[in-house]
């Protein structure tokens, strides 16, 4: 019994890392740039909605439609100052540009917020600690099972926004070919700066939840980048779909990890990562020999 | 007033002059051939009048505006479409959406959806096919719809029987002749000479990035395009101009 609850929370906790994943496979596929800003950003949010609770009394989930619109802006003014630039260097200058851009973020959070250790959840009543019981054993949390549903709406949505209107049409086919896009009227650097905007509204959800569920400091954005990397390259890096089932994967060898070791809990995760990141180096590798064994070994 | 001007043009890829002053002008409704050699500089031409490569010298006007500073989506709203060599479809979208992405340039008119379906009959079962999954001449198909769903005036086609059958080329030979009647000024890069004179007024030919021949189609005889294709002998008849 035990097990299937540490199995049952595990799943719950994948729906918080997809949803932290979300934003950095959008901008990974779409725009081909890795964010390591990515976590920073979240954590930015996360005290933006502190700030507007702890000052003005504002609900988080009021504060979202305040924030969200304004890390929007936020990714907007990103991409057209710093990333669509150190994205024309190649692959490895936006990832060198966005690190620096987490250390300016985390340090001026410092300088304005200080060292100490916050949270959202004294803001939302209940919601931090309530849960159905399904057995003696197994509770789920409210807010674990809001994170999970936000995280699958959240996906939905921009699965349909991407399937079914002129913009995501315009952002699928930028993504594939940026060079072309322009000859059927598209403004490719118009679509990158509407698609960082949408990635980094998506940060903002996933850090009014980290927020909420737990607590946060101004150099908690390490290892949200890194929860939120593990679930992308799990999950098939690149597609939105993939990071819920990548999330659901970490979350699970995480709370499995946890029931074995209370240090396993990292552990178990980083070890699923790798063993998924080596299964596929390794698979791929058995496919062609195998391909080879049945059509014959052909000079190249 | 030409649709279009391009004046002393000159192209480069790093070091290389592709193209080398190159004027040339079209009007509403003609037809122009552009024959030459494999690295005559017949693509690259193409793609600084649509705006796919910067030009590093010359004037390109179109319905007398400088458009050399523009960028390739701000000429396709103003009418100027490239089909581009290699076709260059989005292969993860479907037929439908590819089409449908070319209205981006915002440009409303005669063609729809159902109008290049009507155009190329070939592409109506596969409309909900990703692009990637097509036959050579349903991608060309496709790639020309797309262009004509930005309703251009000036039409670019680069390569547009290559890959294709007999059969299909003669249907996308049919379209360009409807489409120059309603005033569609066409560009057209074409191996095959003889076609490529026989649809077009003009016919340029272009050898080692500079027009070596130029004259109405009519006039000029496979021989001299022949000769100035390979850049054997100078001459031409009195009609063409030889540079």
């Amino acid at each position: 019994m035990i097990l299937i609850n540490q199995i049952v929370q595990g799943v719950l906790l994948g729906g918080y890392y997809a949803l932290i994943a979300i934003g950095l496979a959008f901008m990974f596929s779409v725009m081909r740039i890795i964010n390591l800003a990515h976590g920073s950003l979240a954590v930015l949010s996360a005290f933006a909605l502190f700030a507007l609770a702890d000052r003005y009394g504002v609900s988080p989930f009021l504060g979202l439609a305040i924030v969200a619109p304004a890390m929007g802006l936020v990714g907007w003014g990103l991409q057209r100052t710093v990333l669509e630039r150190s994205a024309r260097g190649g692959l490895l200058v936006p990832v060198l540009s966005t690190f620096g851009l987490s250390i300016i973020i985390d340090n001026l959070l410092f300088q304005g917020f200080g060292a100490d250790t916050r949270s959202l959840a004294p803001y939302i009543g209940d919601l931090s600690f309530d849960s159905w019981s399904l057995t003696d054993d197994i509770a789920i949390g409210k807010l674990a099972a809001l994170t999970m549903a936000t995280a699958i709406a959240l996906i939905g949505a921009l699965h349909l926004f991407l399937m079914r209107t002129q913009i995501g049409r315009a952002i699928r086919a930028t993504a594939e070919d940026p060079d072309t896009v322009g000859l059927v009227g598209v403004n490719p650097r118009l679509v990158n700066a509407v698609a960082a905007a949408i990635a980094m509204a998506t940060v903002s959800i996933a850090g009014a939840f980290l927020a909420m569920r737990a607590t946060f400091d101004p150099y908690a954005g390490a290892l949200q980048l890194i929860f939120a990397f593990e679930a992308t390259i799990i999950g098939g890096a690149g597609s939105l779909w993939g990071t819920l089932i990548g999330g659901i994967v970490l979350g699970v060898a995480q709370s499995l990890g946890a029931l074995v070791s209370p240090q396993g809990f990292f552990i178990a995760g980083h070890f699923a990562f790798f063993a998924v990141l080596f299964a596929r180096l390794y698979l791929t590798d058995l496919g062609a020999v195998l391909r080879r064994a049945l059509i014959g070994a052909k000079p190249a | 007033m030409s649709l279009l001007e391009v004046e002393r043009l000159e192209a480069r890829y790093g070091l290389l002059l592709a193209v080398r002053g190159v004027s040339l002008s079209l009007e509403p409704g003609e037809t122009v051939a552009l024959v030459g050699a494999n690295g005559a500089g017949k693509t690259t031409l193409l793609r600084c009048i649509a705006g796919a490569h910067r030009h590093s010298g010359g004037r390109i006007l179109f319905k007398g505006r400088d458009v050399g500073a523009l960028s390739a989506h701000a000429r396709a709203a103003l009418g100027v479409a490239l089909v581009p060599e290699g076709r260059r479809l989005f292969s993860r979208l479907t037929v439908e959406e590819n089409l449908l992405l070319a209205r981006s340039a915002g440009r409303r008119g005669p063609w729809t959806v159902e109008a290049v379906m009507q155009a190329f009959p070939n592409l109506k079962a596969r409309r909900r096919a990703l692009a990637g999954s097509l036959s050579g001449g349903e991608q060309q198909a496709t790639a020309i719809g797309r262009a004509l769903m930005t309703n251009p005036e000036a039409l670019l086609l680069d390569e547009v029987s290559l890959g294709l059958s007999p059969l299909a080329v003669e249907r996308v030979y049919a379209e360009l002749e409807i489409l120059t009647r309603s005033g569609v000024a066409i560009v057209l890069v074409e191996q095959d000479l003889k076609r490529a004179m026989a649809i077009s007024q003009r016919t340029i030919c272009m050898l080692e990035g500079a027009i070596a021949l130029e004259g109405a189609s009519g006039a000029l005889t496979r021989e001299h395009v022949t000769q100035a294709y390979f850049g054997l002998g100078r001459s031409a008849p009195a009609e063409a101009r030889v540079r």
